[in-house]
């Protein structure tokens, strides 16, 4: 059985396969084996592998222009502060917004957790008038949804917690889309906060934005959305989608580990009081108190993630220069393969199934019978990296009837041979197990 | 045998399928442990003879990849096999085997659990090379090196 599965309308051409080729030349990890076999990376969700020019860019600035950034007069302090905010300005040409709207942060999850936090201190009457209509109450309420990444629903729990606050979840359908027509009696004039992924790192089905953010406006709640998985497959445009915050990290999108990056309406960011405190976000600083720089400067205390900025920028140009709509057709391909392929193996079972929901190049299973992991691990065995587990989106697995599922995802350089191969394995796993005899209850097949 | 065919032995498959030893009662003392990276659950109680010095059984419950639930059932079954030959351990007996079991798994392929000593059990030698499933099969064993733990 074919199950209809679109993926992102392409508007553009895919990567030839000598086009791919060059692609893949810039990846040195892809050289590689991995028990005796060639690796083939589908945990792309997971991290991203790093083009040779990301891991260079990050060393050539420790080899030629490390200095603390914004402090020092000396010549390479102004070449780093330079190349620091040079990256920051690359990020904000990405996402189409203003430079003092970027905010470098360690992850995606500190990123989330900066605004829930700076959101309490709003609660808790720091940042005076400006902060006071971002102050939370006893009685309001904090939206989120059932298919949230823990990163994306444990911050706002804690939020919850500290305010007085009620959590709200917008449900998951079966076939792991968002309830729409649920959603609508979710919101409510006590409603302050939405929290959404864009795309969900477990289905792949990018969200119906077009139908929540408004129920959102609506009734005045800010719009905080998790762009983790979207960023490496799609084009951001935060103020076309209408949200106040989004988030994103690095790693995933072919730079370094350590930065993520936080976009906020210059409105909002300048009227959130800070999260963490210390050096670098002060104007004047007596024994007793302190104020503050405006955003972006306020929301990073400490000497910054430099280089990682600087390897981040690299990695944006990189995306840039292939195009995202080239590699979104690309990418097309490989999901619609990947999807149909495991839909069609008997005894997988294909979580995330909403013929109307756009997808990105990630898709997730579970296999009857065998536990993930021992799933993976027969991948493994042939070079084949997945992930397994419940990619820290518990609550989703647990609506979708599983515990753990095994995940496939792909990157700008996996080539339809490899998907055929990790076609071939997952539809030998129950075989390799012993359970192809079973019953494969609950199976789509 | 490659060496995914020697983790997954026949043994261990079949342990996995069909689990020995599960099944807990009420109120009896057990100890749970837990895999986050996988979310392997194990609770697991000695059951002692009337003396209150020796292993007569190993029982448990639990949820999890073969690895977690056949190392599990092995334990059952070793304990059951030590009480039938008319030797059911004594708690220094069980902690020395936890503890050469952990060594053999730890070693990454240099040491193989013995026969002798460790029954079908032996099958989980190949797990020592994959470190990553190393706390897998360690689960059920450190739940009762927990109770042995307690109760010293």
């Amino acid at each position: 059985m074919t199950v209809a599965t679109p993926t992102i309308t392409p508007t553009a051409e895919p990567f030839t396969a000598s086009e791919l080729e060059v692609i893949r030349a810039q990846f040195p990890i892809l050289q590689r084996e991995v028990q005796g076999n060639p690796l083939v990376y589908l945990d792309s969700a997971a991290t991203a592998q790093k083009p040779r020019r990301v891991i260079d860019a990050e060393s050539a600035f420790y080899e030629a222009a490390n200095a603390a950034v914004h402090r020092g007069a000396h010549t390479l302090a102004g070449e780093a502060t330079e190349l620091y905010e040079d990256a920051r300005l690359t990020i904000a040409r990405f996402l189409h917004v203003d430079e003092n709207e970027v905010v470098f942060t360690s992850h995606a999850t500190e990123a989330l957790n900066l605004v829930a936090y700076a959101l309490g201190n709003a609660s808790l009457g720091i940042g005076g008038e400006a902060a006071a209509p971002y102050a939370l109450k006893p009685g309001d309420e904090i939206v989120t949804t059932e298919l949230e990444h823990h990163a994306n629903l444990i911050p706002w729990q804690e939020l919850a917690a500290r305010t007085g606050a009620t959590l709200r979840h917008i449900p998951v359908r079966d076939d792991g889309a968002l309830d729409v027509e649920v959603a609508r009696s979710v919101f409510g004039e006590r409603t302050r906060v939405l929290a959404l992924s864009h795309v969900s790192n477990v289905t792949g089905q990018v969200s119906p934005l077009a139908q929540l953010v408004p129920l959102a406006r609506a009734v005045g709640a800010l719009v905080v959305l998790d762009s983790c998985q979207a960023a490496p497959h799609v084009p951001l445009h935060p103020r076309e989608l209408d949200v106040d915050l989004a988030v994103f990290s690095g790693h995933k999108l072919y730079g370094p580990t350590g930065i993520g990056v936080l976009y906020g309406r210059a409105e909002v960011l300048d009227a959130l009081p800070p999260f963490l405190y210390g050096g670098s976000m002060i104007t004047t600083v007596t024994l007793e108190k302190a104020e503050y720089l405006p955003s972006p400067q306020r929301f990073e205390p400490g000497t910054p993630r430099i280089a990682q900025a600087i390897g981040l920028a690299e990695a944006v140009r990189f995306v840039d220069e292939l195009g995202l709509d080239r590699i979104a057709a690309s990418e097309h391909v490989v999901a619609q393969r990947l999807r149909d392929g495991l839909a069609d193996i008997p005894g997988v079972r294909l979580l995330g199934t909403d013929p109307a929901a756009p997808t990105v190049a990630l898709a997730s299973v579970v296999v009857d019978g065998v536990h993930a992991h021992d799933a993976g691990q027969f991948l493994d065995d042939r070079g084949i990296a997945a992930r397994v587990g419940h990619h820290c989106a518990q609550p989703l697995h647990r609506r979708l009837g599983a515990t753990a599922s095994l995940r496939l995802s792909a990157g700008v350089h996996t080539t339809p041979e490899e998907v055929e191969l990790a076609l071939e394995a997952v539809a030998g796993i129950r075989r390799f197990f012993g359970v192809d005899g079973d019953d494969a209850e609950g199976s789509s097949a | 045998m490659s060496a995914l065919e020697q983790l997954y032995q026949q043994i261990i498959l079949d342990h996995s399928k069909h689990p020995h030893g599960v099944g807990l009662e009420v109120g009896e003392e057990t100890s749970h442990q837990r895999n986050p990276v996988c979310g392997d659950e194990i609770t697991l109680a000695l059951r002692w003879n009337t003396a209150g010095d020796r292993v007569e059984a190993v029982a448990w419950e639990g949820a999890g990849c073969s690895i977690s639930q056949s190392s599990a059932s092995l334990l059952a079954t070793l304990a059951e096999e030590s009480a039938d030959e008319g030797a059911p351990w004594t708690p220094d007996e069980l902690a020395a085997l936890i503890e050469e079991f952990r060594e053999a798994l730890r070693s990454r392929g240099a040491i193989t659990l013995d026969e002798e000593r460790f029954g079908d059990a032996a099958a989980l030698s190949g797990v020592s090379r994959y470190v990553a499933r190393v706390k897998c099969a360690m689960l059920a064993w450190v739940a009762a090196e927990d109770l042995l733990t307690r109760r010293a």
